[in-house]
């Protein structure tokens, strides 16, 4: 051998382990980012074809309310894209999940169904928030007797007290609940549960507490009892809202945080006949809480959100609230953006008639006696294991908003299945650390010369606007639903963004014949043959440096020439499959993965 | 034909040279050559080096003659000027491009048929007259573009696709192009990318005739076993002894070599080539000294490549010929055609 000495390195970075299923999966940047590892590529691609019921049935495998989340998702995929990062903006990956709820058929039937006998298993679910809903589907179907305690009279949680009709409209709610209350679970409404005691009395098999974090936090600043009935807590009042108990508010109205409850607030302040909304927030813009869309909708009804404003104190004359005081910020800040310093320049008086308060939620669990077997931890929360979601008595799960604190329907769903699995394994006397593993399944897309089974060509199309409600008409009803949904015109180009970062560039390292017509094809020069050396060296050999560390780089085993390797960075790579298309040998195939995320169904 | 395309991406961070430029600002037309050929290669290669060097697009030349090798001046540089002329006649239309406007960047692509066998007197007259270009010979040992047929690159003992032996002597481009005076004379591998952009870069900027002769398989006729010019063949007996890096006179020569490893050779635009000895005994100054080796390597059937012999002193054609430097184009009417007054006088002095 007259190669180059330096060609055959003996160390370097080990070949990667692609039969790891968690490798490709950490490829499809988007499944990996949600909680529940939805395969989004998958489902979008069936909605390219027209198949809704599919992809409907496909999402709710993993994320069981695809008509409530296609909405209202927090959507953690979405900044996760690859599209993101190789163009402007990521696919509008929630919107095209609603496009799937709103099309679909009859699915009733392809549902699991409530079986004919019971297992005797009875569990007790605490509140009829998504998460207890989640329990709820994963075990009904396989026999456990659910009963769910409600302290209301309707059920949903937050996403029906606290999330406006105008962003989730509740015909998809009661839709997608009652697909699991006909599963065959007992909903009983108007049941609080007081004590836990007396609960774990009843002789259930298993307790699951879903009760959220129902408690608003408080502003206690000078003023604040005086001016008591124009003050309201965010949480609260929408609760209110949605309950029909308030139906109006002042004209001039500040909301004082800058969350996506803030969001709510001010939006629904402006369906209630306020004229004049500001949203106070104490820090700069870079420091805000909610969604980036959240704010971007609110400030399309010209809502005004102001910055450096600290409260200081409610004004309240004649017993009547008149307004705030604010002590005005300014901040210093470091190159990465973190403040280091902060001063207060003066003061400022903003005249009001009602205050909403959304600075927080917390976990209200004054219902569960101390001596009733659960260990309480830190800020007086309940002991909670991050895998199993099992408190310290061993019959008692939690999981939602409950478990950890406030999250968000998707994390709530995705407690709810593992949840779910823990309790099996409880009722069959397993111990319930043993949990299932996921799987990957590879086929190769290859048809033919040119023809692969997905539509592998780059599509330059920047990301669709989602229509909405004029704004004179949305004002009308607290009910009108802003979002219009994608016409059909937008959704055959929103699918099309999608790079199926599910079909995989799987190479098999004896069949390279080192020509480099992959590397040269390469639209985004991702691939390079190379010595290995230590990962960081092989980082900068490529044309573009991997420089987002956050992104695997692939490397080969010895190719069989010259002991070189194949090297790839995952982090822009298009699956556009021109790699697989030029090689001569076929080292390089594109294939489709499937990650399989078993649930408990999956273990019987 | 293929029927894909490639397409443009503005990634984020994308390299981006003085020009603003990216790479793929330098690539062409999809090639539809065979998947896996080594012109394809080389055609990125081109591409990268033009990038690095920041040449302006429309100020460099593509002239290539027929062949598989002739036809990747499509595929790179797409914003260039280019001609792709009959078989074998590439030399003659560069050398006039050449003589008519000395400005451009003239790169010419051509195959080991449209060189060695219809083209061989031509290609041995332009390293003749030095011409000022860079000459790509994409050598795959046979002729790509009409099936596969020995070429005259190909070596005695190697066998054709369908098992016939080749029996007569090869023409080597680097023996050749030594004995014929040519002042830049190197070989590469399109396996090698490492040393073949930096070569290209090299070339480019030499001043005369510079000839790379490029080891570039045929995926399709010329890469089984039994013959000398597959990937395997090459990989295995492919032996680099000089590396050549082109570092432009803003640039300080910061790049440290062990002494008397690193010779710099100074180039007429005021940069430099920076030669590194892989093989200590070879100097690629000494002509004569650099023929032997090859030709005893060859003998050895080792594929000894890297920049292998350079001469800046040399005068290029322009300069033996008292060329303008100033482009024809740009001087007025009166100059290029003084009328049939000064013709008349002209004729007369050959009387
Ligand atoms: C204003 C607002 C807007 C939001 N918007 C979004 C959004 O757009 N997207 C998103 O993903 N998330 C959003 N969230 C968060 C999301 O609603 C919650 O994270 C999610 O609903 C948590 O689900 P859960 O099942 O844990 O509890 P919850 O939905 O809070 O349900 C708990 C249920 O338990 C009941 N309960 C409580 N205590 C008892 C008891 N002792 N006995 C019986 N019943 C009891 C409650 O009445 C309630 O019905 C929002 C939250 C708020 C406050
Ligand atoms: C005058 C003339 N004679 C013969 C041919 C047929 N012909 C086309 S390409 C070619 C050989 C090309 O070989 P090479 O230059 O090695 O190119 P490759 O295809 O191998 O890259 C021949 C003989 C021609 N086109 N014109
Ligand atoms: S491009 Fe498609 S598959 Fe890739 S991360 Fe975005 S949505 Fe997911
Ligand atoms: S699929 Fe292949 S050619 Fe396409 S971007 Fe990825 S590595 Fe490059
Ligand atoms: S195209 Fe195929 S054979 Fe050629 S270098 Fe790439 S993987 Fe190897
Ligand atoms: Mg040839």
């Amino acid at each position: 051998m007259n190669a180059p000495d330096g060609w055959k390195q003996q160390n370097g970075v080990p070949p990667t382990d692609t039969a790891n299923p968690d490798y490709f999966h950490k490829v499809v940047d988007c499944q990996w980012a949600c909680p529940t590892h939805t395969p989004v590529p998958a489902y979008i691609r069936l909605i390219a074809q027209g198949r809704f019921s599919d992809a409907y049935i496909l999402n709710r495998e993993s994320n069981v309310f695809p008509g409530i989340l296609g909405r209202v998702c927090d959507r953690p995929c979405e900044p996760a894209c690859r599209r993101d990062r190789v163009e402007d903006e990521p696919v509008a990956i929630c919107r095209l999940k609603r496009v799937a709820a709103d099309h679909k058929d009859d699915i009733t039937n392809r549902l699991p169904k409530k079986p004919a006998q019971t297992n005797g298993k009875r569990i007790a679910l605490i509140g009829a928030g998504p998460a207890s809903f989640t329990v709820a589907n994963d075990l009904a179907p396989l026999g456990y007797e659910c009963t769910i305690l409600e302290r209301f009279d309707v059920p949903g949680g937050l996403m029906r007290t606290n999330i406006p009709a105008f962003r989730l409209p509740e015909k998809v709610l009661d839709e997608e609940l009652g697909y699991i209350l006909d599963m065959g679970v007992d909903l009983r409404l108007n049941s609080p549960v007081g004590s836990m005691k007396s609960l774990l009395d009843e002789g259930y098999d298993a307790v699951f507490v879903g009760t959220g974090a129902p408690k608003g936090k408080e502003l206690d600043l000078p003023g604040r009892s005086e001016g008591g009935a124009s003050i309201h807590i965010g949480i609260d009042w929408l609760e209110s809202v949605a309950f029909d108990h308030v139906k109006s508010i002042g004209e001039k109205v500040l909301i004082i945080g800058v969350g996506n409850t803030a969001m709510d607030c001010c939006r629904t302040s402006l369906r209630l006949g306020a004229k004049n909304v500001k949203v106070m927030a104490r820090k700069p813009r870079s420091f805000f809480k909610a969604s980036p869309w959240e704010l971007e909708d609110a400030e399309a009804e010209n809502v005004e959100i102001i910055v450096n404003h600290s409260p200081k104190s409610f004004v309240v004359k004649n017993g009547k609230l008149t307004g705030m005081v604010f002590e005005l910020m300014e901040y210093e800040l470091d190159d990465k953006g973190t403040i280091v310093g902060q001063k207060v320049t003066g003061e400022e008086m903003i005249p009001c008639d009602d205050v909403i308060l959304a600075i927080g939620q917390e976990n209200a669990f004054d219902w569960i006696e101390r001596d009733a077997g659960l260990e309480f931890g830190k800020w007086d929360m309940p002991v909670v294991d991050e895998v199993t979601f099992q408190s310290t008595e061993p019959r008692v799960f939690f999981g939602g908003d409950a478990a950890f604190g406030p999250k968000n329907i998707i994390w709530a769903v995705e407690h709810g299945h593992q949840a779910a699995i823990s309790i099996h394994q409880f009722c069959e006397g397993n111990p319930v650390t043993v949990r299932p593993i996921d799987e990957l399944k590879l086929s190769s897309t290859k048809m033919g010369m040119f023809e692969w089974r997905y539509s592998n060509s780059f599509d330059g199309a920047h990301r669709r606007v989602m229509p909405h409600v004029e704004l004179a008409k949305r004002f009308k009803d607290l009910d009108v639903e802003v979002e219009l949904g994608f016409t059909p015109e937008q959704t055959a180009t929103e699918v099309q963004r999608c790079l199926n970062c599910d079909v995989q560039t799987v190479f098999d390292t004896p069949l390279c014949t080192e020509c480099d017509a992959c590397i040269d094809i390469c639209p985004v020069d991702c691939l390079s043959i190379t010595p290995n050396a230590d990962e960081n060296t092989l980082r900068h050999v490529l044309e573009n440096p991997a420089l987002n560390d956050d992104q695997t780089l692939f490397v080969s085993e010895a190719l069989p020439f010259t002991g070189r390797v194949m090297i790839k960075d995952e982090n822009i790579c298009l699956h556009c499959g021109l790699c697989a298309e030029r090689c001569p040998t076929a080292a390089w195939d594109m294939q489709e993965a499937q990650i399989i995320i078993n649930h408990v169904e999956d273990m019987i | 034909m293929t029927s894909f395309a490639k397409p443009h991406i503005n990634l984020k961070h994308a390299k981006r040279n003085d020009l603003g430029l990216t790479w793929h600002d330098y690539e062409g037309a999809m090639s539809t050559l065979c998947a896996g050929c080594g012109h394809d290669s080389i055609t990125a290669c081109m591409a990268k080096a033009f990038f690095e060097l920041s040449i302006e697009p429309h100020r460099a030349v593509k002239i290539s003659g027929i062949g598989c090798s002739s036809k990747t001046t499509a595929y790179f540089l797409s914003e260039s000027h280019g001609n792709n002329t009959v078989h074998g006649r590439m030399p003659s239309v560069a050398t006039g491009a050449a003589a008519a406007n000395a400005g451009l960047t003239y790169i010419g692509v051509s195959g080991d048929g449209d060189s060695l066998s219809i083209g061989l007197g031509q290609f041995a007259h332009a390293m003749r007259r030095n011409v000022n270009m860079l000459y790509m010979l994409e050598n795959n040992g046979v002729y790509g573009l009409t099936k596969g047929q020995f070429s005259a690159s190909a070596d005695i003992g190697s066998k054709s696709k369908k098992g016939e032996i080749n029996l007569s002597p090869p023409i080597d481009p680097v023996t050749l192009a030594l004995s014929l005076g040519a002042s830049f004379v190197a070989r590469g591998f399109s396996g090698d990318r490492e040393q073949l952009v930096p070569l290209i870069k090299a070339g480019l900027k030499h001043n005369g005739f510079g000839l790379i002769d490029v080891i570039s398989p045929c995926v399709s006729f010329n890469d089984h076993p039994g013959s000398t010019k597959s990937y395997a063949h090459t990989y295995q007996y492919y032996h680099p002894a000089v590396h050549a890096d082109y570092v432009p006179m803003s640039e300080e020569i910061k790049t440290s070599y062990a002494a008397g490893e690193a010779v710099p050779v100074e180039l007429h635009d005021g940069g430099s080539i920076i030669l590194r000895k892989i093989d200590e005994d070879y100097d690629p100054r000494d002509r004569g000294a650099a023929y032997t080796q090859i030709a005893e390597r060859d003998a050895k059937g080792e594929i000894v490549t890297g920049l292998l012999y350079i001469d800046e002193s040399h005068d290029d054609m322009a300069a033996m010929n008292k060329l303008p430097a100033r482009a024809l184009n740009t001087m007025p009417y009166e100059t290029l055609c003084p009328g049939s007054e000064a013709l008349a006088a002209l004729q007369k002095g050959y009387r």
